[in-house]
């Protein structure tokens, strides 16, 4: 949390003010007891009608000061506070933009979310209600003691015992319940658990007739939850009565004391009335204190939460590989791959070894292979096998743990990674469209491409009907994560966009997964009929979408289970023909 | 209209309270008693105060009598508010206990097509979320509103006891205050709004970024994204500190109008004392009055927005309980024979929404013991078929029949048991894997389970896990691999395998020796009995004993394959393009 207060530079000046307007507020509003004890005591004693108007008139000053102050401080700490939230805002989501692959797989898109809003707003009503109070709150809690010492040394011993005791109910009562508040949530969490699991569950848990059981084990997760909140009730119904008996009983106590030094002549009537004046101000700012430390809490909570977000490394680890050490042919001369069109080969694993963060063994086990330039390769396996890892690395989405991946015969590590990412057009296994427009969203692959580049790009993913059907033709508006439109829709316009591109490396990751297969079908026709050549990687778990590939590369487990045409392996590799026979099996002849 | 809607909404609330009305006047009792007595104190410390007049003109038997008086008043008061509160929390814990379940139950009841209507995220929220808000608005919101005005009046009729002039100051002076918190949130809600705008956008925002941000990174479209990002967070940031400061300024504001009104107090109070219409104790009591007159007023018009926060939350959960529940099984209901097989489909007309018509005239015979493929095109109308077989949605015209049986005239319960279901959506619950396969029969023994699981083919993955049988799977199954799930499902109905069957393969296949096991599952299964499957698979299919071919919510072809292919129509389009010509020979569509 404190490495986050770096944020708050620049508002160095309305982070002290605001504190510090708020404690001449409480200055202020500490005094009105003690004019009132001259009004009593001066004015009302001495009959001095003149005394008491000014006193009055004094009183209304007082009110009018902590006015301009007060709003002084608000103003400050609601600067300080939006303007620390919007910073923090503002770099954690470029920390995630640049947050590698592995590292949002680690800490999850969901949370990620959370912590951008939900989190910082936390943070944002912590620091502004901590600008606010911390000094005020204690400020008027010990101030009431200090000023009730000054008023009567004797009686003020009241507050001494008074403080503490109120502290310890309002703390204790707050320590206790917190645990108890815990395994409130958990019940809840259950509750809501059980209820999500049986609306997605329904069409089974009909099935099989279970629903009086269901209902069952709900109304017990239920009585349990309903427990736990009467007992948490229960201590928490105990504040109120206990700081009143104790408030009062302070109160009673002053009287008791402020009878036998007034009758010794050592206080005077008013001051009884400011001291017991003083008494009523503790409650009231002691359970505001309580309270901010429940925010406080909170807030230093989410922001630490933040502040692992920002302590994952951001980037692509810089290791980066010297270019020509690695370019056997010495004609490429600069790490940023001008001049990358070496060779006939474009993509070249060697032994590559590849692991997920925190991930207990390799994903990708020895993997080696070489692509030639305007080849058509399919890589199959089931899931798990390893098929999106292996391409993942072909645009540096993540690094290898061995061994390394050439594009162009370049270690990938020595491009830049947006050059590197700028000859790559990846279609991913879940399409994801922006909001927008349909031409926003194609321009994406290439920002200077024309009307007709896209018109092409949309003709090439089979995807003109998508265009066509949708009012506004490229200027059709796309929804928040494109929901208006079909899987097969959104799979088709995102191929379009890694079209648009015209990049070197094509890579479909399972990408016509929601199309049907005669779509498919014109889709891989459509791309190997490309004039230019342009290399293309097919994942895919269906035999039928890469059987015609030049080469077809066969995982299973993170290892290559055989490289070949279909024919060759349907003859060498065993996996590749139980795959085919589950589902190419021999015609059944009726 | 919505005056009336709040009061239906009322009524209904009432009527939930209704049993602990005894409990209810109690609370209302206690809080009557605890405002009145809180009040009394001022009064009493002024009659000490009254006492204590100055250098040995203190009346100690006075004084003491007085505070004797008050600590009996604080006891009770203190009492009272304990009595108030637990009395609270049980209504408030008990009737949010009992709503939530009466709104689990009809989740439990209701037809298909209301729970596939509202997303699960929605009738999850009205089921907690709402509950808690509208029974801790409600009530609490309640309580607060009758103490806030026993408080008013109260403090009233005290201070009118005392001096009316005094009062009438305290009582002109206070709605400055409430004017002045009325005129800041008038002002402040425009803020708030723009903010909650803003916010709503930004989230968004993030949401489709940080969930897209693969796609982000790939496309190098971080400095794009971030310059749209941090325009709006420049305006979030600008409404945000508007909206806070202006809404903070209210307690300031408001706390300088009770200072005024305490001044004002202060100095009519002692002109008074000076003419002798009242006593210092009596001044001291009503500081102390105008000190917390204005509060009931600040918190009842913050517990009025609570209550119709409160409301409109009841109002979302009663819509869900009062929701139509599923027609009632017949009574008394038709026997279904002892191992049904027989399954007609007569003029069969079904659509989601009126609008847009799905099936039509659907008909449809199956024999005992046949084997039906479903195949089609997404969107054609295959899962509902199953929809409809299984009754969780009921045939808009003609007629489903088992055995010549109208299903409608059975009970649910002996339909769907006579059905073994498996869905390529593969649904796990939180749990043991011994849970999730008894799931159709809680009483199976161990032995049953294991002979279930072996011919599911799931044992020797079962066997491998950590805890065997006893494994906890979390939520949906989150541990293991899709074909594990798929197994379990299966393992799961073939320990009731019941005598007629609807299977969803899986579309995407899974590594193969487990894809393998599954085929093997399912030809087991489907050993002698009625079974639909919506197919993907070509065995599957070519086993078939009829095919039926599903485009737009009509079966277009049905035959075998053999003589499907023959016919040349749509199915050996499909067949074509999925299993075997070359690319090229493929026909548009």
């Amino acid at each position: 949390m404190w490495k986050l207060l770096r944020y708050m530079k620049g508002y160095g000046k309305e982070s002290v003010c605001a504190p510090l307007f708020k404690l001449l507020e409480a200055l202020f509003e500490l005094f009105v007891p003690l004019v009132v004890a001259r009004i009593i005591d001066v004015g009302i004693a001495q009959r001095d009608e003149g005394y008491i108007l000014g006193m009055c008139f004094l009183m209304a000053a007082l009110g009018l000061t902590g006015l301009i102050c007060s709003i002084t401080a608000q103003y400050f700490s609601a600067k300080a506070a939006a303007g620390f939230a919007s910073r923090v805002r503002s770099s954690l989501f470029a920390h995630i933009q640049a947050l590698p692959f592995s590292g949002m797989d680690t800490i999850g898109t969901s949370t990620l979310i959370t912590r951008l809003t939900s989190d910082i707003n936390q943070v944002q009503s912590g620091v502004n209600l901590f600008l606010r109070l911390f000094l005020r709150s204690p400020f008027i809690v010990f101030g009431a003691m200090v000023m009730a010492f000054t008023v009567d040394a004797q009686a003020a011993l009241v507050f001494v015992v008074v403080i503490p005791v109120l502290c310890v109910i309002v703390f204790g009562i707050m320590l206790i319940s917190i645990p108890i508040y815990k395994r409130v949530q958990e019940r809840l969490d259950r509750v809501v658990q059980i209820t999500r699991e049986n609306l997605k569950g329904v069409r089974v848990i009909r099935a099989f007739c279970r629903e009086p059981l269901e209902t069952a084990e709900f109304e017990r997760d239920n009585g349990a939850l309903v427990k736990i909140q009467l007992l948490s009730g229960r201590i928490s119904a105990l504040m109120n009565p206990l700081t009143y008996l104790v408030i009062n009983g302070g109160l009673l106590a002053i009287l008791y004391a402020g009878a036998y030094r007034v009758d010794e002549g050592l206080l005077l009537q008013g001051s009884v009335v400011a001291l017991v004046n003083y008494m009523s101000q503790i409650l009231v700012e002691l359970v505001k204190l309580a309270n901010l430390i429940i925010t406080v809490t909170k807030a230093i909570a989410c922001g630490n939460r933040i502040q692992k977000v920002f302590d994952a490394p951001a980037g692509m680890e810089s290791r980066t590989v010297r270019a020509d050490a690695q370019n056997d042919e010495g004609t490429v001369t600069a790490a940023d791959g001008t001049e990358n069109s070496a060779g006939d080969t474009v993509i070249e694993f060697e032994n590559v070894q590849f692991c997920y963060q925190g991930a207990g063994a390799d994903s990708l086990t020895d993997i080696s292979f070489s692509v030639r330039r305007g080849e058509t390769v399919g890589i199959i396996g089931g899931t798990g096998a390893g098929k999106t890892s292996l391409v993942s690395l072909i645009p540096r989405f993540y690094d290898v743990r061995e061994g390394c991946v050439k594009i162009g015969g370049i270690d990938v590590r020595a491009y830049p990674v947006e050059k590197l990412r700028s000859m790559v057009g990846m279609v991913l296994q879940k399409s994801v469209l922006f909001q927008g427009t349909i031409r926003s969203n194609l321009l994406w692959g290439n920002e200077a491409a024309t009307d007709d580049d896209l018109r092409r790009a949309l003709r090439l993913a089979q995807a003109e009907d998508v265009v066509s059907d949708k009012k506004g033709g490229l200027d059709a508006p796309v929804e928040q994560e494109g929901r208006n439109f079909s899987g097969g829709q959104k799979q088709r316009l995102a191929i379009a966009r890694a079209l648009v591109r015209e990049p070197e490396i094509l890579i479909l990751d399972d990408s016509a997964s929601a199309l049907d297969f005669a779509t498919d079908a014109r889709l891989r026709q459509a791309i190997a009929g490309l004039p230019g050549d342009m290399t293309v990687l097919i994942v895919s778990q269906r035999i039928a979408s890469i059987r015609h590939a030049d080469k077809i590369i066969v995982l299973e487990d993170g290892e290559i289970a055989g490289i070949g045409t279909h024919e060759e392996l349907l003859a060498g590799c065993e996996i590749y023909r139980e795959t085919y026979d589950s589902q190419f099996p021999k015609e059944v002849q009726a | 209209m919505k005056k009336d809607g709040q009061k239906e909404i009322l009524k209904q609330v009432l009527r939930y309270i209704r049993p602990y009305r005894v409990l209810v006047v109690f609370s209302l009792l206690a809080a009557v008693v605890s405002v009145a007595l809180t009040l009394y104190i001022p009064v009493l410390t002024g009659q000490v105060i009254d006492h204590i007049i100055g250098r040995g003109k203190v009346d100690f038997d006075a004084v003491f009598s007085v505070m004797r008086r008050m600590i009996a008043v604080i006891l009770l008061t203190a009492a009272a508010q304990w009595i108030m509160n637990v009395i609270n929390n049980r209504i408030v814990y008990s009737v949010s206990g009992e709503v939530r379940a009466l709104a689990f139950r009809k989740i439990e009841e209701l037809p298909l097509s209301y729970l596939d209507a509202h997303g699960s995220g929605d009738l999850v929220s009205r089921v907690t979320a709402d509950v808690d808000q509208f029974s801790d608005g409600l009530l609490m919101g309640f309580t607060q509103l009758f103490t806030g005005v026993v408080t008013i009046f109260g403090t009233l009729v005290f201070m009118l006891s005392a001096n009316v002039g005094i009062t009438a100051v305290v009582v002109l002076l206070t709605p400055v205050s409430l004017l002045v918190a009325r005129f800041i949130a008038v002002r402040t809600y425009q803020m708030f709004r723009l903010q909650s705008e803003a916010r709503g956008q930004q989230t968004a925002f993030i949401d489709e970024m940080i969930g897209g941000q693969k796609v982000v990174q790939a496309y190098g479209q971080e400095k794009n994204v971030q310059a749209a990002f941090d325009e709006m967070n420049e305006r979030l940031r600008k409404y945000s500190l508007r909206a806070v400061f202006f809404s903070s300024i209210t307690n300031p504001a408001t706390r300088f109008v009770n200072s005024l009104v305490y001044t004002g107090v202060g100095l009519t109070g002692a002109f008074a004392v000076l003419r002798g219409a009242m006593t210092v104790g009596q001044l001291s009591a009503f500081l102390s009055y105008a000190n917390q007159y204005t509060k009931p007023f600040n918190e009842i018009s913050g517990v009025v927005t609570e209550l119709q926060n409160a409301l409109a939350c009841a109002g979302r959960v009663f819509e869900l309980i009062e929701a139509p529940a599923q027609s009632p099984d017949p009574e008394p209901a038709a026997a279904l024979k002892e191992r049904p097989g027989n399954v007609a489909l007569r003029h069969v007309d079904f659509s989601y929404t009126p609008e847009k018509k799905l099936i039509e005239d659907l008909n449809l015979s199956v024999k005992s013991g046949q084997r039906i493929a479903i195949v089609g095109p997404t969107g054609c109308g295959k899962t509902t078929m199953i929809n409809l077989l299984m009754r969780f949605y009921d045939v808009d015209g003609g007629s489903i029949q088992i055995e010549g049986t109208d299903i409608r005239s059975l009970k649910r319960r002996d339909l769907r048991g006579s059905y073994g279901m498996v869905l390529q959506d593969t649904w796990l619950r939180s749990g043991t894997i011994r849970d999730n396969i008894c799931m159709g029969r809680p009483d199976a023994s161990m032995e049953e389970i294991v002979r279930a699981a072996k011919e599911a083919h799931a044992h020797s993955f079962i066997k491998r896990l950590p805890d065997g049988y006893d494994t906890v799977i979390t939520e949906n199954g989150g541990n293991l691999s899709q074909g594990q799930k798929q197994l379990l499902c299966i393992a799961r109905v073939m320990l009731c395998l019941p005598p007629m069957l609807i299977l969803d393969e899986a579309t995407s296949s899974i590594d193969v020796r487990t894809e393998i096991r599954i085929q093997k599952a399912f030809q087991t299964m489907m050993e002698g009995r009625t079974s639909f499957i919506v197919a993907h698979r070509l065995s599957t299919i070519q086993n078939a004993d009829r095919i039926l071919v599903m485009k737009d919510g009509r079966i277009i072809e049905q035959g075998t394959h053999k003589n499907l292919l023959e016919q040349g129509g749509f199915y050996a389009e499909l067949y074509a393009s999925q299993f075997d010509r070359p690319i090229n020979e493929i026909p548009k569509m």
